[in-house]
């Protein structure tokens, strides 16, 4: 399959406008604009396009939940925040290929009747602000954004905001607050923000990549799109590989497309012939497959069927020199910084699971702490407000499945082996 | 108080949202520019330009960790440890900036060159282990590397 997200991404002009067009930019916008914005909607429907921020939802069930919505104004947030450790797909996109996205959310603005966008950009991007928003720029001096867009009637703005460093900010309901000038703490749901969202308005939060997927959708028809990849979930996805393989980097690949092949055939195998022994398949947040557990298609139904998650396509793969305990205490001290501190369970779990490993990690672990480990999970699971705490009990959940030998041998050898050697 | 240019640049991104709260981030940012970093005044500034109460302002400012709340070096090196770097020996960097040029995690070298912040993931997985020294993107570091890029910051 011929690259579309990371069409061009080779040509070091390809954030100017001017490369965009020749490649067939815009045109997809000049196409949605010719038809009724219900058409285009019933090509989303039709193409199966899956959020790709990390929870897989069906973007056409959300589309259509705010579409229903009569307030107005509605407002198109487009999630930039990429904070899953592991996650470097979205960059891509946001540095080589803006006007794609550009694109994206124009059409996606007038589908959905939403005539404001903004792009909630991590502040750890610097050169991704500068870059979208030259970006935008040229969109407007073109009349491919603004008023009376094209000469149909269509308007919409567009600015990015930038965030400050909080992973917790990436949760759709947080990073409304973000938005709003408060701190990143999620928001009880319902109301869900297709109906209350940002300044109480009717709001569609998408990740980069799922809006980037609307130009593709228009260019071959949902139908086609449908096709591509796997059946419950089709398209093209962006694959971001990094730890210990010859080629890391951004693959796009059909969704679907064998875990073990990404690393194998894809990624050139282990870095220097090592042998491997554990792959996160979708971002720090998601359960740890050991080594025979990777035969496993990447999409947002096999992944939970093999006890993980697709999330946001981050694959980090681990080798024999790689310290299973250790990797689960850094972990955890990421998500015990990141709690945003609203609610007990999250807040005092990561807390407590992040003491707890440390001390085993350091060979200061006693008897019984693995249970300990289960035991503060337990209380999290199902307990938390948002799903980082519940990542952060499956992390330790999986961690302790696969490996629990590893954790034992720290306990009762009172140090870490792996650490020692490197 | 921020001058008349400040002013105005604050001005203009608040003309971006409905509601002025929205501009405090951004806000927030140009008061670390021009104060280096969020003083009592720079946080007051702020205050007074989006006319918000100041415990508002300090509510949010606290929340978020790029913005600095002590005074930092010429130049901020934020490495990242999280996972992908950490397993290619992001750590061993932070021990060698130590020993080399005497800067610990989240504080400042004695001469005032570099500070040093521990990031969670900047994105940069790829090519780990990474850095940002001030807005600059440094991956695939090496202790010679590292070496080399921080010579070009004084
Ligand atoms: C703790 C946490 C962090 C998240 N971080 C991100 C993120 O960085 N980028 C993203 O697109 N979605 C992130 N999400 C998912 C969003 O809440 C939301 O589901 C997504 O932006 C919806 O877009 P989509 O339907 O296009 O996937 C995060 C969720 C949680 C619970």
């Amino acid at each position: 399959m011929e690259n579309f997200l990371l069409r061009n991404i080779d040509n070091p002009n390809s954030a100017d406008i001017g490369e965009y067009e020749k490649s067939g930019g815009y045109k997809n916008l000049t196409r949605a604009l010719g038809m009724e914005a219900a058409e285009v909607l019933e090509e989303v429907k039709a193409s199966g396009l899956r959020g790709r921020g990390g929870a897989g939802f069906p973007t056409f069930m959300k589309w259509n939940f705010a579409k229903a919505d009569p307030k107005f104004p509605k407002y198109l947030l487009c999630n930039a925040d990429e904070g899953e450790p592991g996650t470097f797909k979205d960059r891509p996109i946001l540095e080589k290929n803006p006007h794609l996205l550009i694109e994206g959310m124009a059409i996606s603005g007038y589908v959905l009747g939403a005539e404001h966008g903004y792009i909630y950009l991590r502040g750890e991007y610097p050169a991704a602000k500068d870059i979208l928003e030259a970006a935008i720029k040229q969109a407007y001096e073109k009349n491919l954004l603004g008023d009376n867009i094209l000469g149909k009637g269509f308007n919409f703005s567009l600015a990015v905001h930038q965030g400050a460093g909080a992973y917790i900010c990436g949760e759709e309901t947080a990073l409304i607050e973000s938005l709003e000038g408060k701190k990143g703490q999620p928001r009880t749901k319902p109301p869900f923000p297709v109906n209350v969202g940002v300044w109480d308005m009717p709001t569609i939060v998408n990740n980069v990549e799922t809006l980037s997927n609307l130009p593709l959708i228009m260019e071959i028809g949902g139908e086609a799109y449908s096709k591509i990849g796997s059946e419950e979930c089709p398209g093209p996805k962006l694959f971001c590989v990094s730890g210990f393989v010859e080629k890391p980097g951004v693959y796009e690949l059909p969704m679907g497309t064998n875990l073990k092949d990404i690393i194998y055939k894809h990624c050139g195998g282990i870095k220097n012939g090592g042998k491997l022994k554990a792959v996160i398949p979708g971002g720090i947040s998601t359960p740890v497959f050991p080594a025979d557990g990777i035969d496993c298609a990447m999409d947002f139904v096999a992944v939970p069927k093999a006890g993980s998650m697709l999330g946001s396509g981050a694959v980090i793969v681990m080798d024999e020199s790689v310290c299973m305990v250790k990797v689960t205490y850094r972990a955890l001290k990421f998500f015990e910084h990141e709690s945003c501190g609203k609610c007990v369970p999250c807040r005092e779990g990561t807390d407590w699971l992040r003491k707890i490993l440390e001390r085993i990690e350091n060979g200061f672990g006693r008897e019984g702490d693995i249970e300990l480990l289960l035991d503060v999970v337990k209380v999290m699971i199902g307990r938390t407000f948002c799903p980082l705490g519940d990542g952060a009990a499956g992390v330790v959940t999986a961690m302790i499945k696969h490996f629990r030998n590893e954790f034992e041998e720290h306990i009762s050898t009172r140090k870490c082996k792996l650490s020692e050697a490197n | 108080m921020f001058n008349d240019t400040v002013i105005n640049e604050i001005n203009e991104i608040r003309a971006k949202y409905p509601d002025r709260k929205s501009a405090l981030l951004p806000a927030l940012y140009v008061a670390q520019r021009e104060f280096g970093w969020l003083s009592q005044e720079a946080m007051e500034s702020v205050a007074h330009a989006l006319n918000l109460p100041a415990a508002f302002v300090r509510g949010t400012a606290s929340f978020y960790s790029m913005f600095k709340h002590k005074p930092v070096g010429r130049n901020v090196i934020q490495l990242c440890t999280n996972v992908s770097c950490m397993i290619l020996g992001a750590e061993k960097l932070v021990d060698f900036l130590k020993t080399k040029y005497g800067v610990e995690p989240n504080a400042t070298s004695e001469d005032g060159r570099f500070s040093l912040v521990i990031m969670e993931c900047i994105g940069a997985c790829g090519t780990a282990p990474a850095m940002l020294v001030n807005t600059d993107f440094h991956e695939n570091l090496t202790e010679k590397s590292l070496e080399k890029i921080l010579d070009k910051y004084k």
